[in-house]
């Protein structure tokens, strides 16, 4: 076990943790502040895997902008969920034997598939896959329209999120 | 030691916490965070195939993009219908608005 | 010795091979040196700041400012900590502890995040990430955070206006900034810190000084300082998200701030104004990180002489500046930038005409704007009283 090894349990562990403490902590406000470490946990595994842009966007679009939007949303509607009262829906134990059994069944297909085998292919030293992505992304050969679809969509959702929030 | 699998058990075990919340939690902000946890285990997943598999072709990181971008509109729109349903009927509780109608 | 920092770290890492410690580990020790030093440089510049911004505070307001410890008042800023740690720390009640006592850390570590990136000279720079400038846009976003938790977990109404305001303001004055950070890497064609150094031949701010102009601006709103300090504004919100805090607690948002502005101004100095370029970098490379403390010391006075001689803006000003007028403006000139640089480069033009054309650009732009901003009537809002003189009797009354 080396250092590599060490860093990512590290991480996969506070991830879990922290998105468990999502999904159970009893106050909202401190689902939403765990939810901001668990995102950062994700970039941390990005960095891992060799994709530090993608980190970069993690944080700026997960942390910077949609945590922020759900502290935000929580705070505005805090009047009615008192943070006393239950947060958990009266059949949560459904809940919990489907999660617990969709990770088994997911686990058990993953060790049956063998993947685990599958070497770490090395990325070459003067190879970035920032520069590769951003070509990509803009080439009328590969994701150009999927690109421009998703600006798109973006601005459907500023529309439609001002049009649905406008107090009348 | 690490290898790929690791990488989707990961993914998977956060994919599954996030199911958790979404079918267990009252609130519906909440069950947007179970969603966002989701898509993160997803993204994870996209990632982790395109570092194991050739690295060179980017797909999966293009993959990725296009979740960000995704997520950041469905909360955008999600968190407007639930202030707009605050304003409205007072209530930010997924069972009281499943009449689907004011 | 033309580089000593380099020899010094190679003395060290090869003195701690030599005690026989594993390589793996040594390269961790040798980073979490250099960021330490690296944090130490920021903590020790900020008391010199405190010292100076409170110098240039008392000189440009007509007084003599600190002046009673040491000679021309030097140990205020000691005077300063040692009060701050004697302090009593208080927590009100009904406060969030946990959030309480993380808000502040975090305040100051999204500022320090950003030093790690920051090429002081060419071989003197802590990570050359090859996302640098989203790096810094990002690491900024953990500010918000901060503020956030510290006016949440506060359970105080005028610590949660204050993060209300901070958050509105630094998330929409974020928007701007993005978009003019752009262009310098647009022009460098890297995102990369040193790469955008290495390429300003020609400083930025000669090349697109509205974009440089834009920056200044939505970064002193980023950071809270006169005039976009209504998220502390005393007279409204006690203090901001900050009303509670004490004691050393108060003094991290205090540091975080002069480290932030000084940190805006190495910014500037990276992104604009050509960081540790100048004459005779290329024979004493060290003579780089004395140009960059210079440059950023002209942003650092450039932002505090702007504090101290504006008023402070409304709240629906600050949005109304940001969303329609820096916004818009910051998006023409990016879509002008782009296609006059492509349009220049398969021109073939030299790099003295693409200077000129592309300051041109920047003039046309910004004399179109003010030109628009005549025309525009002003709001309704001031209300206008008649001319009354001051030093005159008012006439006595026949009664």
């Amino acid at each position: 076990m080396n250092g590599f090894d060490f860093i990512f349990l590290f991480v996969a562990l506070v991830t879990l943790v922290s998105a468990f403490k999502v999904v159970t902590a009893p106050k909202l406000i401190h689902a939403a502040l765990w939810l901001i470490v668990a995102l950062f946990g994700v970039a941390m595994t990005y960095v891992l895997l060799n994709a530090a842009f993608l980190a970069v966007v993690q944080v700026v679009v997960y942390i910077g902008a949609i945590a922020i939007l759900m502290i935000f949303a929580i705070m505005l509607t805090r009047k009615v969920m008192e943070d006393t009262g239950p947060q958990m829906n009266p059949n949560w134990g459904w809940a919990a034997i489907l999660g617990a059994a969709f990770f088994a069944g997911l686990t058990w297909l993953l060790l049956k598939s063998g993947a685990e085998g599958a070497a770490l292919p090395s990325l070459a030293a003067d190879f970035d896959p920032i520069v590769e992505l951003g070509q990509q992304l803009v080439s009328p050969n590969a994701y150009v329209l999927p690109f421009e679809v998703a600006s798109v969509l973006l601005l459907a959702a500023l529309i439609g999120a001002i049009v649905v929030a406008w107090e009348k | 030691m690490i290898n790929l699998s690791w990488y989707l058990i990961f993914a998977a075990a956060l994919f599954s916490i996030g199911l958790y919340g979404v079918l267990s939690r009252k609130n519906a902000v909440a069950i947007l965070m179970g969603i966002e946890l989701m898509l993160n285990a997803i993204n994870i997943n996209l990632v982790a195939f395109w570092r194991y598999q050739d690295p060179t072709v980017i797909t999966g990181q293009v993959f990725a993009v296009i979740v960000f971008a995704v997520a950041a509109a469905e909360v955008a729109v999600g968190l407007a219908l639930v202030i707009s349903l605050y304003r409205r009927k007072n209530t930010v509780v997924a069972n009281d608005i499943n009449l689907l109608k004011w | 010795m033309s580089n000593p920092i380099l020899q010094i770290s190679q003395w060290f890492e090869g003195l701690l091979l030599g005690w026989g410690l594993a390589e793996g580990f040594v390269l961790v020790l040798m980073q979490a040196i250099g960021a330490f030093v690296v944090i130490m440089v920021g903590f020790t510049t900020v008391i010199a700041l405190i010292w100076f911004e409170r110098k240039l505070a008392g000189r440009l307001q007509d007084r003599l400012g600190p002046n009673r410890a040491g000679p021309y008042g030097l140990f205020q800023p000691f005077a300063d900590i040692i009060k701050m740690f004697t302090k009593e720390d208080t927590t009100p009640a009904g406060a969030d502890k946990v959030p309480f006592n993380i808000a502040p850390v975090l305040m100051v570590a999204s500022v320090l995040f950003i030093w790690a990136v920051i090429p002081f000279a060419a071989s003197v720079v802590g990570t050359d990430i090859s996302v640098g400038v989203l790096y810094i846009v990002a690491v900024g976003s953990f500010g918000i955070v901060a503020a956030l938790m510290a006016g949440w977990s506060s359970n105080n109404k005028f610590a949660l206006l204050g993060a209300y305001r901070a958050v509105a303001q630094m998330v929409a004055y974020e928007v701007p900034m993005v978009l003019v950070l752009l262009i310098p890497v647009l022009l460098a064609r890297s995102m990369n810190l040193s790469d955008i150094v290495n390429a300003q031949s020609t400083w930025f701010v000669v090349i697109a000084p509205l974009a440089a102009l834009i920056f200044l601006i939505s970064s002193m709103a980023e950071v809270g300082r006169a005039p976009f300090d209504l998220i502390e504004a005393e007279s409204e919100i006690v203090a901001g998200f900050h009303t509670e805090y004490s004691g050393m607690k108060f003094g991290m948002f205090y540091v975080g701030e002069f480290l932030h502005v000084w940190t805006v101004g190495a910014l500037i100095s990276v992104l604009f104004l050509g960081g540790w370029n100048g004459p005779g970098v290329d024979t004493y490379p060290l003579l780089g990180v004395l140009y960059f403390f210079i440059k950023t010391f002209f942003g650092y006075f450039v932002i505090s002489w702007i504090r101290l001689s504006v008023p402070r803006i409304r709240i629906d000003q600050m949005q109304a500046f940001n969303w329609k007028f820096l916004t818009p403006l910051a998006l023409v000139i990016l879509m002008v930038t782009a296609v006059l640089d492509k349009s220049l480069e398969l021109a073939g033009v030299t790099s003295l005409g693409y200077t000129l054309a592309m300051l041109a650009a920047n003039l046309v732009i910004g004399w179109i704007t003010i030109e628009i901003l005549k025309k525009i009537e002003p709001t309704k809002a001031r209300q206008e009283f008649p001319h009354r003189p001051v030093a005159v009797a008012p006439k006595p009354t026949e009664n």
